[in-house]
């Protein structure tokens, strides 16, 4: 254990070695668990006001007619729902998650770079206020959807400058995160922590990390242009000039299409650790997890058009890209198929984290169906840009990522805080989340089908219903998740509960566990010995 | 595409619906809404599937999407039964063991080719489809649908009915109602509009679309129909609608602030109702068509001009031209206000604020003279000046 233990453990409180306190721990902080710590609660502050947007947007539909805000502010909402939640909530959660984990399960000492992995963090707070400041900027908040399309962009007030260059700083911090991860996962794996012998989830965030770097800086591209088309007089995609508005469709997908993926790998390296934690059986499959992972990175950068059918591609162009898109349900079908055989013949339990992943694989392959269904281009001409996408998306992230998120705070969050969260608590908010997840997002694939379109303030009568249903749905999820923050997040980072064993799942595996919980501030400063799996350190 | 496969079984569907609706009732204890019936052409209450086909490429659409959908729910059902029954067997509370095996690649091989196959069969179902809704030549008639904030413009370019062209926009009654946050239970809220695209049934239609400012989309789901309207851009689709009535759609690319706002509905006339209906249309035409070299007077105008500001402007300028966000006032401006008519001729002619006051110049020399005088003696610009058609004619060229 001594190569495990903090060095400086036995003189604890060493202020000569010792790291700044107060607020000088945080601004100045280099450790990689301080920094996954405020990564963590950035992206939660961030679920909030991104979550508070969404009630807003559902509040107003909960009947037809405007009884709350008037068209431009609801087109206000869902744009900055949209931004706030990827690049504010889901990207920062996992790069938390990367911040606190990958050191630990590769056996590192720290991230590569800690002075950039500060700089990093710090980046997003700016980024952070001016986006959400936006709102109180002349003519409000950016209400060209998250997807900003041209010509809408050139109509915008200066708050859209605002968040294009929020967006810039944030996609800088990304891809300075980035390139930490790569550079820790390439270099700084303990002796025999081959690549092959890695947990998934650090194989996930590898890849994931590739694919931010070759993709930020396409919509940092595809922004810049924008804001060249509104101040100096180009025309990239100003029709008035003679510019392409489908080409920044182009452009933003080619970013957007590997930004989901982006979303969603880190998840199912979350869900790879915690499945085999609690059927007491190894991963099946490791090898094709990784290799299955890999073909849905490349094949995501073939799909972009997709988003596109009805921009009136030739049929090519839609051919090709319908057969591509269909294309990533074989890698991804195999991640499921090696979830449930890790499943089969186990010995489970069903503890929260597990009882996310299993939520997980069940509501996000609801999610990748319609995906399936979508990608068929003649029936998506059909559903494009109507609630039956907005379903979709919202089976993918947020029944995806997010709770493949909730999984891993629930799974790691003992060894982070050293204390056990409540059971009882935990489940409580998996199943109301669960519920309340359904009865918000069901109900529009109904209203998809029928044809009512997204980013609509007011709708004919005949949806008012379903329109109904999801909202309460919506403000019941909403509510959960503060339970989560009162009941389960808060108590655990004041130390109110069980202390946590060292190693609190029977079955876990891997490096993380070989240090005491809460882990000490310094962890493997020494490289460790490992057993021959490198699940152990020996020695 | 035969009549079984494109209708849903009906017993089902009514039990579903059914079940829906008391559901949806029981979470809103009884709204308006509960008064309100199907829209035949457009939504159902609590429709839970896509609309009844009206053309041969919607009834693939909808036969491909219960195909889909059904290998898709039995593939579910098959992996999530073997999920669930591994959940209630291989249990530690039941006493399993848990078996080691943690590779095999024979079922790793299995489980790559069959999805594979599954996937390219299912793009081979839908291969036909998407040729056939790319074909867009041969057509009977063609018509240019034209995207505006926060209207539709339709100009009759080939075929019967040639040279027909208007503006389609929401019954300005709906909009108050939806301003006013309690808008009455009817059947079309949102729906209906000035001027519905006439078209005949059993013809080819070809839908040419464009815009003026920001990218819209034309859609109509019982055609099956929906295609973006990108300024600058020249874009195709079509449809053979193939039973008489209404149909409805709305746009379906986030435009601005009234996205909400620009219903499409369309009116599928036989053939000799259609030739009635041109000709109807023809002969309103050259009556209604202005001479622009009339010299008018001031009441006549300013009387005209209220009638384009109420069918044009009010959108955006309110009645009473007051200044509302990023909608610039014309009561008090200093350019309806000035002696020189120019500026404000040119900001009609050609937009201002980069698109966001659009360019009106599809409407007439007429029209745009009156609303033009209207404005410059309406609130309190009382300017007395008059800009006649001449004026537009000049400042054309």
């Amino acid at each position: 254990m001594s190569a495990v233990l903090d060095h400086h453990g036995h003189h604890a409180d060493d202020h000569d070695h010792g790291h700044p306190h107060g607020w000088r721990r945080w601004l100045f902080a280099t450790n990689h668990k301080d920094i996954g710590t405020m990564y963590l609660l950035f992206s939660f502050a961030m679920l909030m006001i991104g979550g508070i947007l969404a009630l807003g947007i559902r509040a107003e539909l909960f009947q037809p007619g405007l009884q709350y805000v008037n068209p431009q502010l609801f087109n206000q909402l869902t744009t900055m729902h949209g931004l706030i939640m990827v690049f504010g909530a889901i990207m920062p959660a996992f790069v938390g998650f990367a911040n606190w984990m990958i050191p630990l399960q590769i056996g590192a000492a720290d991230m590569a770079f800690a002075r950039m992995n500060n700089l990093s963090f710090w980046l997003m707070i700016p980024a952070a206020l001016m986006l959400a400041g936006s709102f109180f900027m002349p003519g409000g908040a950016p209400a060209a959807g998250w997807t900003l399309y041209a010509p809408l962009t050139l109509q915008m007030g200066p708050s859209m400058d605002a968040a294009i260059f929020a967006l810039h700083i944030l996609g800088a911090s990304s891809i300075m995160g980035s390139i930490n991860i790569i550079v820790t996962i390439l270099n700084m794996r303990a002796p025999g922590m081959t690549l092959m012998k890695m947990p998934l989830f650090c194989w996930t965030w590898l890849i994931t990390a590739y694919l931010l770097i070759a993709v930020m800086p396409v919509l940092a591209g595809a922004i810049t242009m924008t804001l060249t088309d509104r101040h100096f007089g180009t025309s990239f995609f100003n029709p008035a000039g003679g510019g392409d508005p489908v080409m920044y469709q182009h452009i933003f997908w080619f970013f957007g299409h590997p930004e989901v993926y982006i979303m969603i790998l880190p998840a199912f390296g979350i869900v790879s650790a915690i499945i085999p934690a609690f059927a007491r059986k190894p991963l099946f499959g490791y090898a094709s997890m990784v290799y299955a992972t890999a073909s849905i990175a490349i094949l995501s950068f073939i799909v972009w058009a997709h988003h596109m059918y009805t921009t009136g591609m030739p049929v090519t162009g839609q051919l090709f890209f319908m057969y591509a898109t269909m294309l990533i349900a074989v890698p991804t079908g195999v991640k499921i198929f090696n979830w449930i055989a890790t499943m089969w013949r186990g010995s489970m339990t069903f503890e929260t984290p597990m009882l996310w992943s299993v939520g997980f694989l069940f509501v996000f392959t609801m999610g990748g169906f319609t995906g399936l269904i979508l990608s068929m281009a003649p029936i998506d001409i059909n559903l494009q840009d109507t609630y039956y996408v907005v379903a979709h998306f919202h089976y993918v992230l947020v029944a995806g990522s997010l709770y493949a998120l909730f999984a891993g705070v629930y799974f790691w969050g003992p060894k982070w805080t050293g204390v056990m969260y409540n059971e009882t608590r935990g489940k409580i908010h998996f199943w109301g989340s669960l519920i309340f997840f359904n009865i918000t997002f069901f109900p529009m694939h109904f209203l998809g089908l029928a044809g009512m379109p997204r980013r609509y303030a007011d709708y004919p009568m005949q949806f008012a219903d379903f329109n109904a249903v999801a909202t309460v749905g919506a403000f019941g999820f909403g509510l959960m998740q503060v339970y989560f923050f009162v009941y389960v997040v808060l108590p655990m980072m004041r130390g109110q509960g069980e202390p946590a064993p060292q190693k609190p799942w029977e079955a876990a595996e891997g490096l993380e566990w070989e240090v005491p919980s809460p882990a000490p501030w310094h962890t493997f400063e020494t490289p460790p010995k490992l057993n021959a799996a490198a699940t152990k350190v020996v020695g | 595409m035969n009549k079984t496969q494109s209708r849903p079984a009906k017993p089902v569907w009514q039990t579903m619906k059914n079940a829906a609706l008391a559901f949806g009732l029981a979470a809103q204890a009884g709204l308006a809404a509960a008064a309100v019936k199907d829209l035949p052409g457009g939504p159902a209450v609590n429709q839970l599937d896509m609309h009844p086909p009206a053309t041969a490429i919607a009834a693939n659409i909808h036969w491909l999407h219960y195909a889909v959908m059904g290998i898709c729910v039995v593939i579910f059902v098959g992996v999530f039964g073997v999920m669930f029954y591994s959940i209630l067997k291989h249990r530690k509370s039941v006493g399993h063991k848990p078996a080691n095996f943690h590779e095999s690649v024979g079922v790793e091989i299995a489980w790559t080719v069959i999805p594979f196959i599954i996937v390219i069969a299912m793009g081979a179902m839908a291969t036909r489809t998407v040729v056939a809704m790319k074909d867009t030549s041969n057509a009977d008639l063609t018509i240019k649908a034209t995207g505006y904030q926060w209207k539709w413009g339709y100009d009759y370019l080939k075929g019967e009915g040639e040279g027909i062209s208007f503006v389609s926009t929401l019954d300005n009654t709906h909009r108050v109602m939806s301003d006013s946050g309690k808008p009455e239970a009817i059947d079309n809220y949102l729906l209906k509009v000035d001027n519905p695209l006439v078209v005949p049934v059993d013809r080819k239609i070809r839908i040419i679309t464009t815009a003026n400012d920001v990218i819209h989309a034309w859609m109509v789901p019982a055609f099956g129909v929906k295609q973006d309207a990108i300024p600058g851009f020249v874009r195709d689709t079509w449809f053979r609608a193939e039973k008489t009535g209404d149909f409805y759609g709305q746009c379906a690319e986030l435009c601005g602030k009234e996205h909400a706002y620009m219903p499409i509905h369309v009116k599928v006339l036989s053939a000799p109702d259609y030739a009635k209906w041109v000709d109807a249309q023809k002969k309103a035409l050259a009556a209604k068509a202005d001479d622009p070299s009339k010299v008018w007077n001031l009441p006549d105008l300013v009387a005209r001009g209220a009638k384009v500001y109420a069918a044009n402007c009010v959108a955006c300028h309110q009645a009473g031209g007051k200044a509302v966000g990023p909608i610039k006032a014309l009561d008090g401006s200093a350019i309806v206000q000035d002696a020189d008519k120019s500026k404000q001729i040119a900001i009609l002619l050609n937009g201002a604020a980069n698109g966001a006051m659009p360019a009106w110049k599809q409407l007439s020399d007429t029209e745009i003279a009156a609303v033009i005088t209207y404005t410059k003696n309406q609130w309190s610009n009382q300017t007395g000046q008059i800009v006649q058609p001449a004026d537009i004619v000049a400042a054309r060229k």
